[in-house]
């Protein structure tokens, strides 16, 4: 039986032996020399393995009248050490698009920087700027076509665009959704306990980060792979804006400030 | 000068592509297209050789569609034609794959130039051997807009343009009657662009009309008929006003 021709399909791949050089590496998927193992499945399985539980993070975004908060922790963990507490996971793509990192820290990070690249060639071409569902899918299709070879990605796009403000979550498995209110991580449960019982879609703008904010703090407080500070922006007509950036020890005793006992008065006497 | 005309990707000393300036003489000796952009349609016009007794001339539509909001047009080689058309409709597709939107006029004809030109500049391929006019409505703005392409792959965008035999008495002729139109004056300045060079009749001409609405709709040779009418009537009417006035003086 004759396999089917799909080289009419490929964009790039007009002329036989003419590689388009200005394009290679950036729209098509760069070629991949398969493991040499035995078992290529069980290989494939047992890599996506080793990067699943490294998704320990907070990270949630919701849109509301005002436009799109996204808000996220600082804590970035290796299994049970903590690495770092000062870890930025939302990514400036450009101006008026954030995205958010989960999963894998490199992988979120080097493509969100290849999308802004993207991002920015689609403008330079087409005199506009690109949407964010058109943001969202190239994502989509570059994570899609890396499926099972062990990227760990769980993002979600955020921008202001000619139809508003929207939301897109993009992951490694190659599933991208539209939606009002996500979260995404290991603290997401918690997280979503608060956002959607206090979520309101005419919230002010100053209601909406606090709502973020208490969110994020509630899911690091249960969490252990999240804590740090809590980072909340807001995406606006204007394009988007750090709002806060607080550290969720202080954020913890704000909310449950101490309540000073007998035993308090008396050390503080006792000392003074 | 007969030297330079073989490997198509080299120039001449004077700094010509000769292929390329042939192709465009085999555009020029093509079926006349015309398009007219107005302010909330786009109508395009072709001639229409006469047909065979026996061709059944519904096989033979010189006026195509690209995507829901995009036709095309083009004068020359006609296979040419249809491998063009062919990419750019999988091209139309791809990029509503890939982004989730429509393409804009301008983005499939800047596809379009581009291919093109790259078989200006690769060895062992000739150019196509046709010019285009592409158009289409902006899916978000609903701007109308009218883009010609030709074999040198070379694009820009028009308010009227002709392709094809006689082209330059064409655009002669909308250069001086051009004014901003809608609706049906836009299909009748067409018409009326084409008749200069073209055997009045339905049957010599084939035309097509875009709206926002409802897309592109090719015009019926009763249709088509019933326009040449009402424009010939007009024209004889302003001979007769013409007339008038010298004969009290």
């Amino acid at each position: 039986m004759m396999k089917i021709d799909f080289s009419g399909l490929e964009p790039n791949s007009l002329l036989r032996g003419n590689p388009n050089e200005l394009l290679s590496g950036l729209s098509t998927a760069p070629e991949f020399q398969i493991p040499n193992t035995n078992d290529f499945d069980g290989f494939q399985k047992e890599s996506v393995q080793m990067v699943k539980p490294a998704k320990g993070t907070t990270t949630l975004a919701f849109i509301f009248k005002e436009g799109v908060i996204v808000a996220a922790d600082s804590r970035a963990s290796m299994g049970g050490y903590i690495s770092s507490q000062s870890v930025k996971k939302i990514i400036e793509i450009n101006p008026y698009m954030l995205g958010t990192m989960a999963g894998g820290a490199a992988d979120c990070q080097f493509w969100h920087r290849n999308l802004g690249i993207k991002c920015r060639l689609h403008e330079l071409a087409n005199k506009r700027r690109i949407s964010v569902t058109g943001a969202s899918k190239l994502l989509a299709n570059i994570l899609y076509s890396y499926r099972g070879m062990g990227l760990s990605v769980g993002t979600m796009i955020a921008g202001w665009d000619e139809k508003g403000p929207g939301l897109y979550y993009v992951d490694s498995e190659g599933g991208r959704l539209n939606g009002n209110r996500f979260s995404v991580g290991s603290g997401s449960p918690y997280a979503y306990g608060v956002l959607d019982s206090g979520y309101r879609f005419d919230m002010s703008v100053e209601e909406a980060a606090e709502l973020a904010r208490r969110a994020i703090y509630h899911a690091t407080f249960r969490d252990g792979a999240s804590g740090g500070v809590v980072s909340v922006y807001h995406v606006g007509p204007d394009g988007w804006k750090k709002l806060s950036g607080d550290d969720v020890g202080e954020l913890h005793y704000a909310y449950y400030p101490v309540e000073p006992t007998v035993e308090h008065e008396m050390a503080e006497a006792s000392s003074s | 000068m007969a030297r330079y005309d073989r490997a198509i990707t080299v120039f001449s000393p004077d700094g010509h592509l000769f292929q390329v300036e042939y192709a465009l003489e085999a555009v020029r000796k093509g079926n006349a297209a015309v398009g007219v952009r107005g302010t909330d349609t786009i109508v395009l016009g072709v001639e229409k050789k006469s047909t065979p007794k026996l061709q059944d001339s519904r096989s033979v539509r010189k006026i195509v569609n690209l995507d829901d909001h995009i036709a095309l047009a083009c004068a020359g080689l006609k296979a040419d034609a249809r491998v063009l058309i062919n990419r750019a409709r999988i091209e139309c597709q791809s990029h509503r794959l890939t982004v989730e939107d429509p393409v804009t006029v301008e983005y499939i004809t800047r596809y379009i130039a581009g291919l093109q030109q790259k078989y200006t500049q690769s060895g062992g391929v000739r150019p196509f051997g046709l010019s285009t006019l592409i158009i289409g409505f902006d899916p978000y703005t609903g701007v109308p807009a009218l883009y010609q392409t030709d074999p040198s792959g070379t694009f820009s965008a028009w308010k009227a343009n002709a392709t094809g035999r006689n082209s330059n008495s064409i655009r002669e002729f909308l250069e001086k009657n051009y004014k901003e139109t809608a609706g049906q004056e836009t299909v009748k300045l067409a018409i009326r662009a084409l008749l200069e060079v073209v055997e009045s009749g339905g049957k010599n001409i084939e035309v097509a009309v875009m709206t926002k609405k409802d897309g592109l709709r090719q015009l019926e040779e009763a249709e088509i008929d019933a326009i040449v009418a009402e424009i010939e009537e007009e024209k004889a009417a302003a001979e007769a006003a013409k007339k008038a006035p010298q004969k009290e003086t």
